[in-house]
């Protein structure tokens, strides 16, 4: 069976008769099991444009779905439900329902680019993930993700100073994402460290909060792509038809 | 093979000055003692790493096109970046503004508000520090000055994905004899060989590490690294040689994690090629940062006499 009608034969899907005799034949149970009749009405016709209209995924309409990126896939050989090419095949049918079904799995995505590499058609599977995943966060579908807050957060450095600090990254996101920095692994990480090489290593903690490292002259660059930022959110949006920001 | 690239523009990237810092310290001692010049590039800036992309990609082209600029105001034709996401991201702007008109357009209207060069493609190539030291002393200019031989060192020579993912970025890779391959990788191993190092067959070279979501989706990379890293272990190597901070971090990281939250233990080591290299050359585990790397491994250094 196509991956892609894997919806028919979900539990709820199915029925079954306790009892029931037909022909005098008795199918009772397993024996008489079927698949609910099924239309699908709520097709979304522009789901294709609207993550096609979003950075990495503009070649999705490409797609030949030869299987090519699952097959490759990282994130596939250690989950099996992680399926570029289906959820390709969604978009491209607008079956938007079953899209927002693997909501919580999309953003998983590695970036390794083993898809990409393997496509014949120049997809770009790794941007079409990006697309979705924050198509499925734009549209409300599901909070914001780890990698999101992540990618906030060292983005937001870059375009500030023209640098990012580690040290600092791994502050703020375990801040925004409520986790301690003293999580047992992190801590063995960081006293490994600190027992080879004390004073340098907490100077470069220390310091590296109050003098965060910045390019010379970056203002003028910091400007300019804040204001183009703005500007592909807000096509972003429109593309979506979602109200101006905020609004949500 | 000798000649080229005796002098570059040199872009180490953040994590380079961060906690990839023991690379940094390798890779220019290692230039040093090959009598090779490193000019870092003037402020430069971070390439957006994996980051920036998610939130527009034509961002990340202009942060590495400014780079690029920066390059050529200076003379240079030819920048090193020894990070893997550094080079690639160079890598993946020098294509976009070959091919893409869209990506040509966000990049002169960010350069000219910024107000530096408009970088246009084809100005600057980009190498990778495996590049670097393969054309310019290449195997021979490493058998010259090997001083304690890696003999007897099992190494597995890992990749990752962004030194050869997506093949279109890098269109001098599989050329044929001497050029690098995408499939099978090859220039550490031969580096390496050439100080003595004995590699072993590993087949996860350009397997991914997870880097991407080392710390928002810690899971996977524990279970991603813990792969490579009893592989390498199956494979009989000492250490997993590695050319990426990003990748060199994860392993470490991960390899922590594996243990406490999982409890598998692996104990390979884990090196920067330069290190080894260097170490090869006489230098000190000191001169090679071998102290700033977070796991430590010097207990296998003392072993096979390196320090
Ligand atoms: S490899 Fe490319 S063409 Fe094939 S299914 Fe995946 S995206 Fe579609
Ligand atoms: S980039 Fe993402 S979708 Fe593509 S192979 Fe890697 S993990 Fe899978
Ligand atoms: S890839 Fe890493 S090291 Fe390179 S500049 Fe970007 S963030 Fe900095
Ligand atoms: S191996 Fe890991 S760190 Fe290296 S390039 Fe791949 S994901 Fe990034």
């Amino acid at each position: 069976m196509p991956i892609h009608e894997k919806s028919l034969i979900r539990p709820e899907n199915l029925v079954e008769h306790d009892e029931l005799v037909i022909d005098g034949v008795d199918v009772s149970g397993h024996w008489s099991t079927f698949i609910e009749t099924r239309a699908i009405s709520d097709y979304n016709e522009d789901l294709q444009d609207e993550i096609g209209a979003l950075g990495g995924g503009e070649n999705i309409h490409r797609c030949w779905q030869c299987g090519s990126c699952t097959n490759a896939c990282t994130v596939n050989a250690i989950n099996p439900d992680f399926n570029p090419r289906y959820w390709i095949y969604l978009i491209r049918l607008g079956m938007e329902s079953e899209l927002v079904r693997d909501k919580d799995i999309i953003w998983q995505c590695v970036s390794c680019n083993k898809c990409t590499y393997a496509c014949p058609r120049d997809v770009n599977p790794e941007g079409v993930m990006k697309a979705t995943a924050h198509w499925l966060e734009m549209k409300g579908h599901t909070e914001k993700k780890p990698s999101m807050i992540f990618d906030e957060a060292f983005s937001e450095q870059v375009f500030d100073t023209g640098k990012i600090e580690d040290g600092l990254v791994l502050r703020q996101f375990f801040q925004r994402t409520g986790q301690p920095l003293t999580q047992p692994w992190l801590v063995t990480l960081v006293t490994g460290l600190i027992k080879r090489f004390p004073v340098f290593y907490l100077m470069r903690l220390g310091l590296a909060t109050v003098f965060r490292p910045r390019t010379k002259g970056w203002s003028r660059a910091k400007a300019a792509i804040n204001e183009y930022v703005e500007e592909v959110e807000a096509a972003n949006r429109k593309a979506l038809k979602l109200d101006a920001k905020g609004a949500e | 093979m000798s000649g080229k690239y005796q002098k570059v523009a040199y872009y180490p990237g953040c994590a380079l000055e961060g906690s990839g810092h023991a690379y940094n310290r390798s890779t220019k001692a290692v230039g040093k003692k090959l009598g090779l010049d490193l000019v870092e590039l003037k402020n430069w800036n971070c390439c957006g790493a994996m980051e920036v992309k998610n939130i527009d990609p034509k961002i990340q082209t202009y942060l590495s096109a400014r780079n690029l600029s920066i390059a050529e105001d200076m003379g240079f034709d030819t920048v090193m970046a020894p990070c893997n996401g550094c080079y690639h991201n160079l890598k993946k702007a020098e294509y976009d503004l070959e091919n893409d008109e869209a990506s040509r357009e966000v990049n002169s209207r960010l350069s000219g508000k910024a107000g530096h060069n408009t970088y246009e493609s084809g100005k600057v190539e980009t190498i990778h520090a495996l590049d670097w030291i393969k054309h310019s002393v290449g195997e021979e200019g490493i058998k010259d000055r090997v001083k304690n031989s890696l003999k007897g060192l099992k190494v597995a020579n890992y990749y990752g994905c962004m030194y050869t993912r997506p093949r279109h970025i890098f269109p001098e890779k599989d050329k044929g004899p001497g050029s690098e391959s995408t499939s099978k990788p090859h220039f550490m191993d031969e580096l390496l060989a050439a100080a003595g190092a004995e590699n072993v067959d590993y087949p996860l070279k350009t397997a991914c590490c997870g880097g991407a979501h080392a710390l928002s989706d810690s899971d996977t990379s524990t279970k991603l690294v813990l792969n490579l890293l009893t592989t390498a272990e199956a494979c009989g190597a000492d250490v997993i040689a590695t050319e990426c901070p990003t990748c060199h971090t994860g392993l470490e990281m991960h390899q922590i994690r594996a243990e406490k939250v999982l409890g598998r233990k692996t104990s390979v080591k884990i090196l920067y090629f330069t290190q080894l290299l260097g170490m090869a050359m006489g230098l000190s585990p000191k001169a090679v940062g071998v102290h700033e790397n977070f796991s430590d491994s010097m207990s296998l250094i003392k072993e096979k006499k390196l320090a």
